[in-house]
Parts: C-alpha cells; sequence; structure tokens
C-alpha cells in the first residue's frame, strides 16, 4: 500500500461514500456491487460492528457497519443507505455506509500517508488519505476492517 | 501435473484398477467365468499399454509379467488354487502401487519388485514346464502325423481346431463408428488362409429396400493355426456392435471327397479342400437354412454408412457397456450452486405468492406449483450427479483387510454388502481413511487368532463384513468382525489407568464401549505396525463428525464387535426444524433432535440461579437455553411455556434445548459460513429461506457445551484471513 516511495503518473480509482459524516474510500478493483440495505440475520457473539449476514445470490456474506466499526457510532437507518460489497482475498463482505458518494481518479502520488494520529484503530485501517474538493477521503485497508485481530495486542 | 494426457492416463488407469480388483474378487468368490478371467486380463493389458506409452518401464515390466499369468490362467493352462489366487491379488496390490509410484514419481525399490516378480514366476512352477512339455509333443506330432501315444489327443484337438467358421454382420453402428469390413477381413487373412463369403440370403427385396439399415453379412472360412482368442482378437473393437459367431470348424465334417477318414487333415489337403466350392456351399447350408434363395434383383451396394447418427448411437447404446461422461468436478458443483439458487428463488416465488391473497389465478397456481416440482427434480438430479456408489471405497477395504490379515498373522475374509448404495462423492473420498482404520482395527484388535477362533468353536477365517445401505434418509455403513468382542474389563482398566476416567467411576456397558473412542485410548499394549499408536478411534469419529455423520458401536461378548457410522445423504441439503428464537429465526438438524417437548411447570426444576433442570420419564436433563446461550439480547416470552428440542450431544448426553416455538420443518441447502466471515460458537452453517434472508444451522453439540454463556471468545476468525502483521506478538 506504500506507493509514495514509487511515484507513478497511472491514476487510481476510488470509490467514495460517507460513513458516520466522514468520507471513506476503497479502490475499485476490490469494489463488486453496490447494493440496496436489505435486513440481515443477526449472529450471535458478533462484535458491535458486525451487523449480521445476509443473502448475495446464495452466498453468505456478512455485514459490517463502517462507522461502528470506526467508533462513529451505528449508522442510523436511512433509505439512503446502500451495502458496499468487496472482495479482500476470497472473502465477500458488505459494508453499509450512509451514501456513495462518487468515483474518483486520482494519480498514486496523491495519495498521502496517514499522519500520526491518535487513534490506533484509524492509523491500522486507513492506509492513506487523498484531499478532496470539500475536505478529504479516508482509504480504506480491508483486510485491516475485517481482522481487527491487533487491535487489542498493540 | 501438467500433462494432461498423463492425467487421463492415470485417471483412466484408477478405473482399470477398479475392474482388475472387481474382477480378481469376483474370481476369489468362485466366478472363473471366461469373460471375467478376461476384463481382468484386459485391465492389465490396458495398463500397460497405456504405461508404455509414456515409458513407465517398471510398471509395463511387472504388468507384462503379471499379464503372462493371467493368460495362462485365462487359456487354462494354470488352475486357480488359492495361492495362485492370492498371488494375482497381491500382484494387483502392487501394481496399484507402481501407478502410484509413477504418479507421484517415486521409485519403487528393486526388491520388492522383484519379490513380486519372483512369486509370480512361481506359480507358473511346475506348472510351465508341464505344459511347454505338452506343446512340444503337439509340434512334434503334427509333423510327423504320429496319431499313436500320448500325443494322440492333443493332436486331434488342434486338427479340429484348426479351422474357423465366422458369421459376421455388422451392425448399423459399426458402419457409422468408422470401421471397415474389409480391414477386418484384412487382419484375419493375416492368420491364416481365408475365404470369404457374401450372404446374399439376407439382402432385402429392392422395394424393401433401406439405405439405412445394414444388410451386409459374410461367412467366412478361416484354415488357421492360431487360438480363438487370437481370432476373436481380430474383431476387438467391433464387438457389440456387430453379430459374430466364430466356431471351430472340423473340415472333415462336411466330408469333402477324398478326406473321409481321419480326423488330421494334412494342412496341403486343407488348403485344396478351402478352395473347393463344395465345401463352402456345404458350410453356408450349415448355418443359413435358404442357400438356393434367389439373389436376382438385389443390390449389394447398400450403403449402410450412411445412417444417422443419432440412430447409431441408439445401437450403441443398447448394446455396448453404459454410456458415460467425464465431467469436471468443479462444473458440478458450480451446477449445484446454482440449482440451489433456483430453489431458494422458488421458494421467495412462491412465497411472495402466497401472500398476495388477492389473487385467485388458479393457472399462476398450478404453475407455481409445476415450477417447485421441476425444480426439486433439478435438484435431485444434480445431486445424483455427485452421489457415488461406494463400490471403490469398498473395493479398497478388501485390499486392507489382506495387508492387515498378513501383518497379524490372522486368517480373514471381506465381505461386502449393499456396494452399489450411492453416497455423495466428498464422501466416499473423506470415508477412505475413517473406514481403513476401523477395517484395520477390526482384523487386527477383532478378530482372534486362528488358534483362539478354533479353540472357541468358530471356523479360522475370521469375516470382516462390510456393509451399506440407505435408510430413512440416512447413509448406514457398518464394519462387523465375528471375533470375540470388546473385553469390557480390560478397556475399563485401560481408561483408568491412562487417567481417561475416574478411579472409581461406574459406567454402562455402552459408556465403556464408547471409551473407545477417546482421544488417546489404545488397548494393545505392544504398538503394532498396524494399529495401536493411540491415534484411532476418535480421529476416526472427529472425521466421521466432520461429514455430519456419528460412529456408534456394538459389541457382543464372543460374537463380534459391529461399528455403525451414519452420514447425511447428501452434504449440501440437510432436513431442518425452522424455530424461532428471541425474534430470531434458526434451523436445527433433523438428525440431532430426538423429540419435541412442551413441558408441564412442574417437569421443570430451577437448581442454582439459573440453570433448570427438566425432569423426563424419571431423569433429570439439563435444560440449556438457546437465546442466553447464543447471546442473543431480546428476552424470550416467559410468560409462554417453552418448547424443548431434546437434543443428544455427545460431551452431555441428553439435553433440553429452550426455543421459543416451531416454525416448519423442511430441507435446507447448506451454506458456508466460514469462508466469508468466520466461525460463530454454537453454528454450524446457514441457509436461505423462502423470504430470501438467511437462518443460521445450530450446532446443538456446542450449545450445549457453551451453555454457560460467554466463556468462549465470540469469534473465531478463519486463519487464513489473519493478518499476521498485526499481531503484535
Amino acid at each position: 500500500m506504500q506507493t509514495s516511495s514509487e511515484p507513478s503518473k497511472s491514476e487510481v480509482e476510488f470509490v467514495t461514500f460517507s460513513a458516520g459524516d466522514q468520507s471513506f474510500s476503497l479502490e475499485i478493483t476490490q469494489v463488486r456491487e453496490i447494493r440496496r440495505w436489505s435486513p440481515v440475520t443477526a449472529l450471535p457473539h458478533a462484535p458491535v460492528e458486525v451487523l449480521g449476514v445476509m443473502n448475495l445470490r446464495g452466498s453468505v456474506i456478512p455485514i459490517y457497519d463502517l462507522a461502528a466499526r470506526f467508533g462513529l457510532g451505528s449508522t442510523q437507518e436511512n433509505p439512503r443507505n446502500v451495502i458496499v460489497v468487496a472482495m479482500h482475498g476470497n472473502q465477500t463482505v458488505g459494508l453499509l455506509v450512509e451514501a456513495v458518494s462518487e468515483i474518483l481518479s486520482v494519480s498514486r502520488d496523491k495519495i498521502q500517508d496517514t499522519p500520526d494520529i491518535r487513534s490506533d484503530m484509524a492509523r491500522q485501517s486507513i492506509t492513506g488519505v487523498i484531499p478532496i474538493e470539500d475536505g478529504m477521503t479516508r482509504v480504506i485497508d480491508l483486510g485491516a476492517v475485517l481482522h481487527p485481530n491487533g487491535r487489542a495486542l498493540s | 501435473m501438467s500433462n494432461p494426457i498423463l492425467d487421463t492416463f492415470f485417471e483412466e488407469t484408477e478405473e482399470l484398477l477398479e475392474a482388475l480388483a472387481e474382477g480378481l474378487a469376483s474370481m476369489q468368490g468362485g466366478d472363473h467365468e471366461a469373460e471375467t478371467v478376461n476384463s481382468v486380463f484386459r485391465a492389465v493389458h490396458s495398463i500397460k499399454g497405456g504405461a508404455g506409452a509414456f515409458k513407465m518401464t517398471e510398471l509395463v515390466g511387472f504388468a507384462h509379467h503379471f499379464e503372462t499369468v493371467l493368460d495362462a490362467v485365462r487359456s487354462n493352462a494354470l488352475d486357480l488354487t488359492p495361492p495362485i489366487m492370492h498371488t494375482l491379488t497381491r500382484s494387483a496390490d502392487f501394481l496399484s502401487n507402481l501407478v502410484e509410484a509413477a504418479r507421484s514419481g517415486d521409485s519403487i525399490s528393486q526388491d520388492v519388485t522383484a519379490g513380486f516378480l519372483a512369486a509370480l514366476q512361481q506359480c507358473f512352477g511346475e506348472k510351465e514346464i508341464e505344459s511347454v512339455d505338452a506343446w512340444d509333443n503337439f509340434e512334434f506330432a503334427a509333423i510327423t502325423l504320429d496319431i499313436g501315444g500320448p500325443a494322440v489327443e492333443v493332436a486331434s484337438q488342434a486338427a479340429a481346431a484348426k479351422g474357423f467358421m465366422i458369421v459376421f454382420r455388422p451392425d448399423s453402428a459399426l458402419y457409422s463408428n468408422g470401421h471397415e469390413p474389409a480391414l477386418l477381413f484384412a487382419a484375419l487373412a493375416d492368420l491364416g488362409t481365408m475365404n470369404a463369403r457374401f450372404d446374399q440370403e439376407l439382402l432385402p427385396e429392392w422395394e424393401d429396400f433401406d439405405p439405412q439399415d445394414a444388410r451386409l453379412s459374410w461367412t467366412i472360412e478361416l484354415q488357421t493355426e492360431e487360438s480363438e482368442s487370437q481370432v476373436l482378437e481380430v474383431f476387438e473393437f467391433v464387438q457389440g456392435i456387430c453379430e459374430l459367431s466364430v466356431s471351430p470348424m472340423n473340415f472333415a465334417a462336411p466330408a469333402p471327397p477324398g478326406d473321409a477318414t481321419g480326423s488330421f487333415v494334412p494342412t496341403d489337403a486343407k488348403i485344396a479342400v478351402l478352395e473347393s466350392p463344395g465345401l463352402f456351399d456345404n458350410a453356408v447350408r450349415l448355418l443359413t437354412d435358404e442357400a438356393a434363395a434367389p439373389v436376382s434383383a438385389k443390390p449389394p451396394e447398400v450403403k449402410p454408412a450412411e445412417k444417422t447418427a443419432s440412430e447409431a448411437s441408439e445401437t450403441a447404446a443398447s448394446k455396448g457397456p453404459k454410456p458415460t461422461l467425464r465431467v469436471d468436478l468443479e462444473r458440478v458443483d458450480r451446477l449445484i450452486n446454482t440449482v440451489g439458487e433456483l430453489i431458494i428463488n422458488q421458494a421467495m416465488i412462491a412465497q411472495r405468492f402466497a401472500d398476495m391473497t388477492e389473487t385467485t389465478d388458479d393457472d399462476l397456481v398450478i404453475h407455481i406449483e409445476n415450477y417447485r416440482l421441476l425444480a426439486r427434480d433439478i435438484q435431485e438430479g444434480v445431486m445424483a450427479i455427485r452421489a457415488q456408489p461406494v463400490k471403490s471405497l469398498f473395493q479398497r477395504m478388501s485390499r486392507i483387510v489382506r495387508e492387515a490379515a498378513d501383518a497379524t498373522g490372522k486368517s480373514a475374509e471381506l465381505i461386502t454388502i449393499g456396494e452399489g448404495t450411492e453416497v455423495d462423492k466428498t464422501v466416499v473420498e473423506r470415508l477412505a481413511d475413517p473406514l481403513t482404520h476401523m477395517v484395520r482395527n477390526s482384523v487386527d484388535h477383532g478378530l482372534e487368532s486362528p488358534e483362539a477362533r478354533i479353540a472357541a468353536g468358530k471356523p479360522a477365517t475370521g469375516i470382516i463384513r462390510l456393509a451399506a445401505s440407505h435408510r430413512s434418509g440416512s447413509v448406514f455403513i457398518t464394519v462387523k468382525d465375528d471375533g470375540a468382542g470388546l473385553n469390557r474389563q480390560k478397556i475399563l482398566g485401560i481408561a483408568k489407568k491412562k487417567g481417561l476416567i475416574a478411579q472409581d467411576a461406574e459406567l454402562s456397558d455402552s459408556e465403556i464401549d464408547s471409551l473407545l473412542f477417546l482421544p488417546g485410548f489404545s488397548t494393545v499394549e505392544t504398538v503394532s505396525n498396524l494399529s495401536g499408536r493411540g491415534v484411532g478411534l476418535d480421529v476416526v469419529r472427529n472425521s466421521v463428525a466432520a461429514l455430519g455423520g456419528r460412529v456408534s458401536i456394538t459389541s457382543v461378548p464372543g460374537q463380534g464387535t459391529e461399528f455403525t457410522i451414519t452420514l447425511p445423504l447428501t452434504l449440501a441439503v440437510m432436513d431442518g426444524m425452522v424455530v424461532t428464537v428471541a425474534g430470531e429465526t434458526l434451523v436445527v438438524p433433523i438428525t440431532s433432535i430426538i423429540e419435541t417437548i412442551r413441558p408441564l411447570p412442574g417437569d421443570l426444576h430451577r437448581i442454582g440461579t439459573d440453570d433448570m433442570l427438566l425432569s423426563i420419564r424419571g431423569r433429570m436433563i439439563p435444560v440449556v437455553d438457546v437465546a442466553r446461550s447464543l447471546g442473543f439480547t431480546a428476552k424470550s416470552d416467559q410468560s409462554m411455556a417453552p418448547l424443548l428440542l431434546l437434543v443428544e450431544s455427545e460431551t452431555l448426553g441428553e439435553c433440553a434445548l429452550v426455543v421459543d416455538a416451531v416454525q416448519d420443518q423442511r430441507q435446507v441447502v447448506i451454506k458456508s459460513l466460514e469462508s466469508n466471515f468466520g466461525t460463530v460458537i454454537g453454528v454450524s452453517a446457514a441457509t436461505v429461506l423462502g423470504d430470501g434472508r438467511i437462518a443460521l444451522i445450530l450446532d446443538p453439540e456446542a450449545i450445549a457445551a457453551n451453555r454457560m454463556g460467554n466463556q468462549f471468545p465470540s469469534v473465531n476468525f478463519s486463519p487464513n484471513h489473519g493478518r499476521s502483521t498485526h499481531a503484535n506478538l
């Protein structure tokens, strides 16, 4: 993910969306589709950000509340809410977000490293930030979002 | 494995080895039919041929010697005595070892190969010398025309077999498969002197002539020194797609002038006879009673090769072996997945339709019902693709029994029942190891030594009975020996010595039997090279449990021990009871439910602060609150009397699960949770309900074990997704 050391003119596309009133983005190659919200089945003993599982054409995929994952409170129910279906390795997951904003095309050298911040959780799950017109968007490390194993240990 | 041709070779060899084992097994069972011996021979021959193409010299060399012995058996030069049968089966085992070695690139020690070759050579033994002598005599007799002395019989038999009358009538399939009778005749001509006659009698009248039909037929006189099998070999590739009769022909029979005396015909004379048309007519008359039929207006230029392909394949299907199709497993699985989707989609449509109470469209009702039936049919059909008979699995076991018996100095015989029972392919594959273990165990621990058996008044040869059957939606596989039965005192003693149970434990017989499944349990004090390493039945139980099945054991002292594996029919679909717990819909596997109970208030007894016991038929059974065990916060409705599902758990025995209501009982398609999320305690998998929502499938075992609540970590992520970079350990 450390791309700034090797400046490249190549453009990277990101899907940006808002969760907990903040802008996040995911590289477009990781995004499979964007779906309407539909009720999920709760999982026992699941962490607070795991809302449950839903049926994606026969596959059982877990749905994560992105806002809750970043400690920004649970996403309120809203008809605009969508689920970003993303792939991490062989794993298919859904991320509940408030709304999808746009598809952003930036050159790699525009992506800045995450500055030192106090929140470990955010630092580990966000690989970088991209300045946009009205502020910035946070590039998500999907693996770290799904498997916060290191969180309690660090 | 990048060479697809090589892959195909190994796949086919696998099948040939199976056919070989099957043939040998029926030969061992007393079936000495020529066709059985032939099939065994052909299997080895084909393996040799294939291996030759890949320059697997070791394999070819061994197969060649094996083939030689089989050929001798086939031609009755070698009697199938028990020692020879034994050598044959061991050689078949070794052949599959060689194939395995060729596949994995290992090499087999020369000594071992030499040992097996010697064993093969040995079954020729003196026999071979004898038969060589006989043939020498025969040749001598033939040359000198010596019809006296001990060679008479051989010589006269040979004389009678010196010619064949062959009636050959190709089916249309023969032409459409691209065979050419003329080439077959040419091959025959290589064997000796041949004369073919075209049988015009069978040709239809011009008006009845059907260009799609095969009407050509020949009667062939072949004078040859070769054996009948050599002649049949010419027709090897057209068997089943032609009418063929080969009969040894005694040239003296038609009694042509000049040869009325002996049974032995000098070669020169015979050629002369063959060329005389008189004999031909005689011969034909023997076969067809209408030799004088008119031949005038019949067109011999029938072109059967123009037959339509479909008709040809029909013919081939009815006469040849059952056609099969080799399909990539992944394709089948994709299909199964899609069909699962179809079923869910159908259920969703049906449910949506049922919700539309206003609808009175009767046609639509029928269409939807038809849709449901069709979808079920497709699902069953697709599932059947994955189903395989347990035959191949059972065949492997006969080898295990042989090896185990050899290694332990016991005498054992395997009897298999229900080989045609079909189970899911994965089950067949994953059952191989546990079954091997159990069969070995039965020979090693179950059967007594021959001396002990005789002393107990039993036949010296122990019998291992391997049976498979379908019963009430499950597959039952039993391994039964007729040995001494379990020594419960010894088992109890060992379990206590190893500290597996308390010293003062009082156990029932079945509880003692179950001790065998405990990890680290082994009754044999000295570790044999077969079993007794303490990794045994517990591994068996775990692998069977992984397939959704269970193992049980029954034993009668002096009569033997029986292990029963119970497995679900398919791994993809399961019968489940759909229940409601704290507002959530859950599915409980039917197989684990013993009964459902709505208890009277007096049957429930509080114990401690939170726990409850159910008294049922005089016993006290722990009550497990499913909602609490799963950590669902919504409180179950206390005012209503709870509904209890009595389940059997391996660790806790029986226990009662509290649910709020039972909705339905139905087949559910099992969907993995692990691939996208991870394992969840108390949940074995998920399924999709008719409304498209996910319902979790409970794991009653884990629920029961986890009844105390939260002492387990909440979620175990599947390890392959774990990010090691984040674990700063």
